[in-house]
């Protein structure tokens, strides 16, 4: 567009029309491109649709692998155009194959959608490899904290500090800097408190499906009573 | 303060480096180091406020929670209080609170009961209390659990990053972000209400040196703080054109770490 621009300088009427043909060109282009790019990837158009199960397995097999994220099920049924039962299907297939290998590989559902990875039980290789440490670890006071907000979320600060009995906000911040809690709105009552609710973050660095994946806190009073 | 040993949190990984010197207690797998803003789990060791030590007392004297020996425990609260200030650890405010709550309890144990009153458990003066221990002894052990998946979860590793601009900040300021900045604190400039004391005019020489001394010094440096030390808007616009000049000399680079993030200037590494 710069080139435009500076070829048609001497006539400022002209100016304006030329460059609004070659945005329209340069975006036609541009769409052009990345049609050719959905199609080849994804193969949303009718010459590249999914064939039969083993196919669609292999792709959604091979979409997981290439996101960065959990990948959802919804994401793949919208890439694929497709039911998402019948990805949903494939997907649970796909899962009891890949994991019956016992590879050093997994595939898991985390945070609302799926993804591979390593299997806990070689993370000391992996370590070395990596020549990684293992990361920050949260305290004590953080677990509790975030325990209490994971169980009853939407909480408000008042609420967490009186159930850990303690005055000193601290590990709350804590953990809303870790991002592993977010801000769910204002609680409508009297100084409209802040409260705070578990985050994505939180499901995929406890290796969560979803809330409902945590065990009922009862079974830990049922636990706790017993000492 | 020996006995604090004893206390077990079962899953102690032995393998784990400890990080801070207060594990000498034993019993804090999770204590980190880098996390000093919490004041109170530093110095206050594995008891992370008065209810985790209470419960603690609780077991160690091997009494039940639904009937809570007030006047003993709360001797023996008040004994661990006084070793932690022995020990010139700094207790905590949320400590006080309980040993006083305790002491009103002991008193009111020791009190007849009204003998017209009719009997009832609510009567119990220690019902607040164990409702308040019951509720918190779930959410620790819940805690414990979040520890467990956590301890599993960093074992677990995902595929790695694909290279995007996040991974590469450099890449990522454009001119208008340092334009952004400078306009931030031009603003923040006009907002202050100046003294001035002496007119200084600086040299666009003098400036470059300025700034050139500050990133070799260390290495990089917080265009922000360089902007900030501007006494006036023409040494700021001095300051902005060093700032560009020794960019386009390429003897820094720019470099932002999170969008929106502050701009910080580097030594170019050749």
């Amino acid at each position: 567009m710069t080139e435009e621009t500076l070829n048609s300088s001497e006539e400022a009427v002209d100016e304006a029309a030329l460059n609004e043909e070659a945005s329209r060109e340069l975006e036609e282009m541009v769409a052009a491109e990345s049609a050719s790019i959905e199609e080849a990837e994804a193969g949303d158009t009718g010459a590249y649709a999914i064939q039969n199960d083993a196919e669609r397995i292999a792709v959604v097999e091979s979409l997981i692998f290439v996101s960065e994220e959990p990948l959802s099920a919804k994401t793949i049924a919208d890439v694929l155009k497709e039911d998402r039962e019948v990805v949903q299907k494939s997907l649970q297939e796909l899962q009891t194959e890949f994991n019956g290998r016992n590879g050093g590989l997994q595939l898991r559902e985390v945070a609302g959608g799926w993804q591979f990875a390593t299997r806990p039980e070689y993370h000391e290789h992996v370590r070395a490899f990596l020549k990684s440490r293992p990361s920050a670890k949260l305290s004590i006071a953080s677990l509790e904290t975030l325990a209490v907000i994971a169980y009853k979320q939407p909480v408000t600060v008042p609420e967490i500090l009186e159930i850990r009995g303690v005055q000193s906000p601290s590990s709350i911040k804590t953990l809303l800097d870790k991002k592993l809690i977010v801000a769910k709105g204002r609680k409508e009552t009297v100084g409209r408190p802040m409260m705070y609710g578990t985050s994505k973050e939180f499901l995929m660095q406890f290796g969560l499906k979803d809330l409902t994946e945590l065990p009922s806190v009862e079974d830990f009073q049922d636990l706790a009573g017993g000492s | 303060m020996t006995d604090e040993i004893t206390k077990g949190t079962t899953a102690q990984p032995a393998t784990e480096e400890s990080s801070s010197p207060i594990d000498v207690t034993g019993s804090s797998p999770e204590i980190v180091a880098d996390d000093t803003t919490d004041d109170l789990k530093i110095v206050m060791g594995e008891f992370e406020g008065p209810l985790d030590l209470l419960l603690h007392l609780i077991r160690q004297e091997q009494v039940s929670i639904y009937d809570i020996p007030v006047a003993r425990i709360a001797d023996e609260y008040l004994r661990h209080l006084k070793a932690m200030q022995d020990m010139d650890i700094a207790v905590a405010g949320d400590f006080l609170v309980m040993a006083a709550t305790l002491i009103e309890l002991k008193t009111k144990m020791l009190l007849p009961r009204d003998p017209f009153a009719a009997p009832d458990e609510e009567d119990d003066p220690r019902k607040d209390l164990v409702d308040q221990l019951l509720e918190y002894q779930k959410y620790k052990a819940a805690a414990q659990m979040l520890w467990s998946r956590a301890t599993v979860e960093r074992a677990v590793f995902k595929r790695a990053e694909i290279e995007t601009d996040k991974n590469n900040p450099e890449v990522t300021v454009g001119l208008f972000d340092l334009l952004k900045v400078f306009q931030d604190i031009l603003a923040r400039h006009k907002e202050e209400v100046q003294l001035e004391i002496e007119r200084e005019e600086i040299t666009m020489a003098d400036m470059l040196e300025r700034l050139r001394n500050m990133v070799l010094s260390s290495g990089e440096l917080n265009l922000r703080v360089f902007f900030e030390r501007a006494r006036s808007r023409r040494e700021l616009v001095v300051a902005f054109l060093s700032v560009l000049e020794l960019v386009r000399t390429t003897e820094v680079r720019l470099i932002q770490r999170e969008t929106f993030g502050d701009i910080i200037a580097q030594v170019a590494s050749s």
